[in-house]
């Protein structure tokens, strides 16, 4: 009993253990936490699709877009998605040099992005149409600001993971905080992979 | 000092199993070039909807590029996502998540007249 309490088995959280469904509870988690995205990007989707042309007054987000812009943008973030994945397949064959080479260029790749959507929202703004012109744009700007949000906190993720390699925080045995933070970053770029349709592309 | 050479030993044994653990993960995953052509496909559809948009609007236009972008979600979450190789308790997590947003947010849009029948 005295050796139990002496040694608790704090580190099996940071390697791996039994649980009853076979997945780590920290997988599991993601998963959950990213079924309760989905309902937010589903109601923020909706909404938008609600007032796209309700717009009484002002320029609409339809009559500004540059499509061949945003579709860069959106190859951009396709593309970083296969750096995802390139990063957490290295981490799993413990070659932590590419793991960095990977998880930095998603990063880097993120960060086009991003500043492609601050590009497009003060062409926008500058063009008149802000988040209180109309219904319409008041919708695509909390649509498309909250997915840029979350594409920032994935840099952010991203760039933290990076420091941790290099003090060498992340070895072979904990490759599945790369793949959880791998499935945060796909789930973002499916989000977008609706968006651009729905919004951008359907009249 | 039996206490602390057990632990090490217990220790260590953990970090191979967990190594293991990360290879046996990768057992079944497609290669780096597998996800460089599903990357490639996935750039290709892109730019198919990119040139559909480009056509008359329609109604079939509209539809061919939902299909395009269930495709490429799909894709997406079944290869990148891992949702293809992973336990079947995720598989049937997401999608009945998936599922449960577009009903209900479908019968909302009915409600208000934007969505058809």
């Amino acid at each position: 009993m005295a050796e139990i309490a002496a040694h608790p088995p704090a580190h099996h959280a940071d390697t791996h253990h039994q649980t009853s469904t076979g997945i780590s509870n920290e997988k599991l988690a993601m998963w959950a936490f990213l079924g309760s995205e989905c309902m937010l990007f589903g109601a923020l989707i909706s909404t938008y699709i609600l007032y796209r042309h309700k717009a009484v007054s002002g320029p609409t987000p339809h009559s500004l877009y540059d499509i061949p812009f945003t579709s860069v943008s959106s190859f951009v973030l396709l593309m970083s998605s296969l750096s995802m994945a390139l990063a957490v397949a290295a981490i799993q064959r413990g070659d932590q040099r590419r793991l960095r080479v990977w998880l930095s260029t998603t990063a880097l790749l993120g960060s086009i992005f991003i500043g492609g959507q601050i590009y497009e929202f003060t062409s926008f703004i500058r063009r008149g149409m802000t988040i209180k012109t109309n219904v319409t744009s008041g919708a695509f700007f909390v649509l498309t600001g909250f997915h840029g949000v979350h594409v920032t906190l994935g840099i952010i993720m991203l760039l933290s993971l990076v420091s941790l390699s290099i003090r060498g925080k992340i070895p072979q045995s904990k490759a599945e905080i790369i793949e959880i933070a791998g499935l945060y970053w796909h789930f973002v770029d499916i989000v977008w992979i609706i968006i651009f349709t729905v919004v951008y592309l359907i009249p | 000092m039996t206490d602390h050479t057990t632990t090490e030993v217990t220790e260590e044994s953990e970090e191979e199993l967990a190594v293991e653990a990360a290879l046996e993960s990768r057992h079944g995953h497609p290669s780096d070039m597998t996800y460089v052509g599903i990357a490639f496909g996935l750039a290709v559809l892109t730019a198919i909807e990119v040139g559909l948009y480009y056509l008359k609007a329609s109604t079939e236009t509209a539809l061919t590029l939902l299909v395009l972008m269930a495709i490429k979600f799909s894709i997406v979450v079944g290869f990148f996502m891992h949702l293809r190789f992973d336990s079947p308790v995720l598989r049937r997590l997401f999608v009945l998540g998936i599922v449960l947003a577009v009903t209900i947010y479908v019968i909302i849009l009915l409600m208000f007249g934007i969505l058809h029948f």
